[in-house]
């Protein structure tokens, strides 16, 4: 079986410099001038969990295709100091570069004698341009935008995008630093041109496109999804969602609150969605063992929240900028007792936009905590999509009522186990108890009463299997030799290295409760060979998937280093694979 | 208006014939009478301990929390719905044991709740242990050779904390404690009554007598706006020499009178 999507060319620029030096903007810069250019891009960025110093590097890979994941190997990489040699060295790919400065004392002994050196006098152009170290950046794209074949003008035109707000001043020196960079190029290394990224010939009616993160699509969902109230306590990977979201609350109408710790925050969210507001909060793994109480709270009370864990490596403080999916199986199970738990899982950025409004609408159908699981690298690694469109969303708050109701009860039965919902203030009394409760919500220890509860309440979970929970998804040909199994930021791996593959297929799962076993094992029942790939040590999706279906896996590829998996490394996997069946 | 029998839920207080929280239930239903508060406009959050046993007993919207969580949930209540008269019941091991750093970033951010610690310096419904409000040297289940930690002093702890109304009551007073619940209501801020209360079961020393010999109310010439003062005076306790009143109280904008109208 060919695979449908056609393997592509790819060029992947490491930049490389100290935490404080901006990598993060340049790449992002860089990315911009790609996607203004007709091409489709994916940023991943490593760095250590400290504000300044360390070893901060970024990776744009830039492609004609949609491209979806890391690569291993690196086709220009920009020094911007020397242990961006001693760390990268090794991943130079066959035809590859170094842009380097010239003027400091750079050692490219450890460099590979066949890699160009493209030494760039950075800090005495940024000196000659405006006197400011902080301009050694944009004479490295200007650089790198001539060594790409890049058109000036694009970049200039970002430049003063970027900087327009901080005055002409500032666009003027760095306009003129990223020429002179782009110049020193052009007129020192002829030979070393390419002309890869020319504008393409499509980009006069080009589809918008953009270069979003994960954070930035979850805050962009919620707002669309018409979120009223969110409590976040800051913590890696997920901050920048609460940045997004606390610069845009008067904008659309929200309120974002800082709490003191994310007891608070999740206690704060079920507070507001009882009054009658759309709430969520948000957190890592770490943050969400502190909200493990207020989990099942909001189960008990039957009141809707989204919660959206962007997970990290742990136990305990772990590996706080680096990326894992070990966090499955606590927040499938985390909390005493059963109450129903709808639990996502996006696999990329625009997913998690998808699938945050679509939580929304969950939590307040079925009134119970939906969380959406995302993990570093979605949060963190900005890909190009097309504009988001929701234009066909609707919010749907489900069996709510603001108005008076006759002989009212807030906890009554029902055949879907959804009562009506009503909020504080229109009259209608109930209490909302995490003490056991009868219809009205005071608090009960009958036994009869309590078995009509819970009954009711885990009821809940099975409505939504018949009338929300959708099927994984499969990618690549119907029939395979090899399908692989997994969920999360894997995706954009394993579709990466699905065009590089024939005969392998893979199957995303993003329903994670209910836990869409039937179709599951549907599509898997004619599976040749089932490989499972995750990020933890345990196979907690393997794990998942033994639990609720007869599904035999078999083989498992665990990786929790803490770095994300390359498509190098699946491509490698099935190769090898294949050579023992 | 509102009819105290509007007020009557099919529950009657099960807590044990002489306790406190009796009493903080029947001042709470006066207050409510008086100024007409009902599910239309006001809202009930309690935590867990015998306390939290009152939203059985008081016919208006509730809560009922975690322990230790009432003021988070009251928080997010009142940021979502400023119109809502929002108050929070709590205990003094739910209020400063578990809840005790939502306590001191309530105080400091000035939200407008009404806060109504029913203190009796014990953790009863678990039968008697230590609370963080229990004196030093004071024999409980958990404490058998006494306690060997000193307790906060919840008055002086709310005004450094940044509370904008601070008061003590004690709950055999209930004409005077109606009166400073509805007091510390009509306050726009977060207003705290640290209301000493008996445990009829657990505590032999504080007693209804006990507090009926050595408390007294602060004189009517007494100033609440001085914060140097309040302090001073929220340090006062021992025999014959604990003050009533309302010890601290000063004018600033709450937390949710600095939310953008275009946001409330």
């Amino acid at each position: 079986m060919k695979n449908t999507m056609p393997k592509s060319e790819i060029m992947s620029v490491k930049i490389g410099a100290e935490a404080g030096q901006g990598v993060k903007s340049a790449g992002l810069m860089l990315a911009k001038l790609a996607i203004r250019s007709g091409y489709h891009i994916y940023n991943q960025i490593e760095y250590p969990s400290l504000i300044k110093g360390g070893h901060n590097v970024l990776q744009v890979n830039i492609s004609k295709d949609e491209v979806t994941a890391p690569r291993r190997v690196n086709d220009i990489l920009i020094a911007l100091n020397q242990d961006t040699i001693n760390k990268h060295f090794s991943e130079f790919s066959e035809n590859s570069g170094l842009i380097f400065d010239s003027e400091a004392k750079i050692d490219t002994s450890k460099v590979p004698a066949n890699v160009a050196l493209l030494g760039v006098p950075f800090s005495k152009i940024a000196k000659e341009s405006g006197n400011s170290d902080l301009l050694i950046n944009t004479v490295a794209l200007g650089a790198v935008t001539a060594v790409l074949g890049g058109n000036i003008t694009i970049l200039n035109n970002l430049i003063a995008e970027e900087f327009g707000s901080k005055g002409e001043e500032v666009v003027k020196v760095n306009v003129s630093a990223a020429e002179q960079g782009f110049k020193h190029i052009t007129e020192n290394y002829k030979k070393n041109l390419r002309a890869f990224l020319s504008p393409s010939d499509s980009v006069s009616n080009f589809v918008p496109y953009m270069a979003v993160d994960g954070n930035e699509s979850v805050a962009l969902g919620a707002i669309s999804a018409g979120l009223q109230y969110t409590a976040i306590y800051p913590m890696s990977p997920i901050s920048n969602i609460l940045a997004v979201l606390a610069e845009n609350q008067e904008k659309y109408g929200y309120i974002y609150k800082q709490p003191e710790d994310e007891i608070s925050a999740i206690n704060m969210a079920i507070g507001a969605s009882y009054a009658g507001a759309r709430a969520m909060t948000t957190t890592s793994g770490g943050g969400f063992c502190l909200m493990t109480e207020g989990y099942g709270l909001a189960g008990m009370t039957e009141t809707p929240l989204v919660i959206i864990e962007g997970m990290r490596p742990g136990p305990a403080t772990g590996l706080p900028t680096w990326s894992d999916q070990g966090d499955l199986q606590m927040i499938l199970n985390a909390h005493q007792g059963d109450f129903p738990r709808i639990v996502l899982a996006a696999g990329d950025a625009k997913e998690a936009f998808e699938l945050i409004m679509q939580a929304f609408n969950l939590a307040d159908k079925y009134q119970t905590p939906v969380v959406l699981i995302i993990d570093k690298n979605i949060c963190e690694h900005a890909q190009s999509f097309p504009l988001y469109d929701f234009s066909g969303y609707k919010i749907d708050r489900g069996k709510f009522s603001t108005e008076k109701i006759e002989n009212y009860n807030r906890y009554g039965l029902s055949d879907d186990g959804i009562s009506t919902r009503g909020i504080p203030g229109a009259g209608n009394f109930f209490v909302a108890n995490s003490d056991e409760h009868d219809f009205e919500g005071y608090s009960s220890e009958d036994p009869e009463l309590r078995i009509k509860m819970m009954e009711k309440r885990m009821k809940k979970l099975e409505t939504c299997r018949e009338q929300d929970m959708q099927k994984p998804h499969l990618y690549g040909p119907e029939n395979a030799d090899i399908t692989i199994v997994s969920w999360g930021s894997n995706k954009g791996t394993i579709l990466q290295a699905l065009r590089e593959l024939d005969s392998v297929n893979y199957v995303h799962i993003n329903w994670l409760s209910p836990f869409p076993s039937e179709a599951l094992t549907e599509m898997l029942s004619n599976s040749k060979y089932i490989l499972n790939v995750e990020c933890n040590y345990t196979g907690q999706m393997a794990k998942l998937i033994n639990e609720k279906t007869d599904i035999k896996i078999n083989e498992n590829f665990l990786k929790y280093d803490g770095r994300q998996i390359y498509p190098e490394e699946i491509v490698e996997l099935v190769n090898k694979l294949r050579s023992k069946k | 208006m509102t009819k105290m029998s509007d007020l009557q839920t099919p529950h009657f207080p099960d807590w044990c014939p002489g306790c406190g929280d009796l009493n903080i239930w029947g001042s709470f239903k006066n207050a409510a009478v008086q100024e007409g508060w009902d599910s239309s406009n006001t809202a009930i959050v309690a935590g867990i301990g015998c306390h939290g046993h009152i939203v059985n007993f008081i016919k208006i919207n509730s809560f009922e929390g975690l322990h230790g969580r009432a003021l988070p949930v009251a928080t997010g209540i009142k940021m979502a719905n400023n119109r809502l008269n929002t108050f929070v019941f709590t205990g003094d091991g739910d209020c400063f044991g578990e809840g005790g750093n939502h306590f001191i970033h309530a105080c400091r951010r000035n939200h407008d709740l009404t806060v109504l610690i029913h203190d009796n310096s014990l953790y009863s419904l678990t039968t008697g242990q230590t609370s963080p409000l229990t004196a030093h040297g004071f024999k409980t289940k958990s404490t058998p050779q006494g306690n060997p930690d000193e307790p906060f002093n919840p008055v002086s702890l709310a005004i450094v904390s940044g509370a904008t109304f601070v008061a003590r009551a004690y709950s055999g007073d209930m004409p005077k404690l109606t009166e400073m619940i509805i007091e510390a209501n009509k306050h726009k801020g977060l207003s705290i009554i640290d209301i000493l209360q008996p445990c009829v079961t657990f505590n032999k020393v504080c007693t209804h007598g006990f507090y009926h010999e050595n408390t007294y109310y602060l004189e009517n010439e007494y100033d609440p706006s001085d914060k140097q003062k309040a302090l001073e005076r929220s340090f006062e306790f021992g025999e014959k020499k604990i003050p009533l009143g309302i010890f601290y109280k000063s004018d600033k904008p709450s937390y949710e009178d600095q939310i953008p109208e275009n946001i409330k």
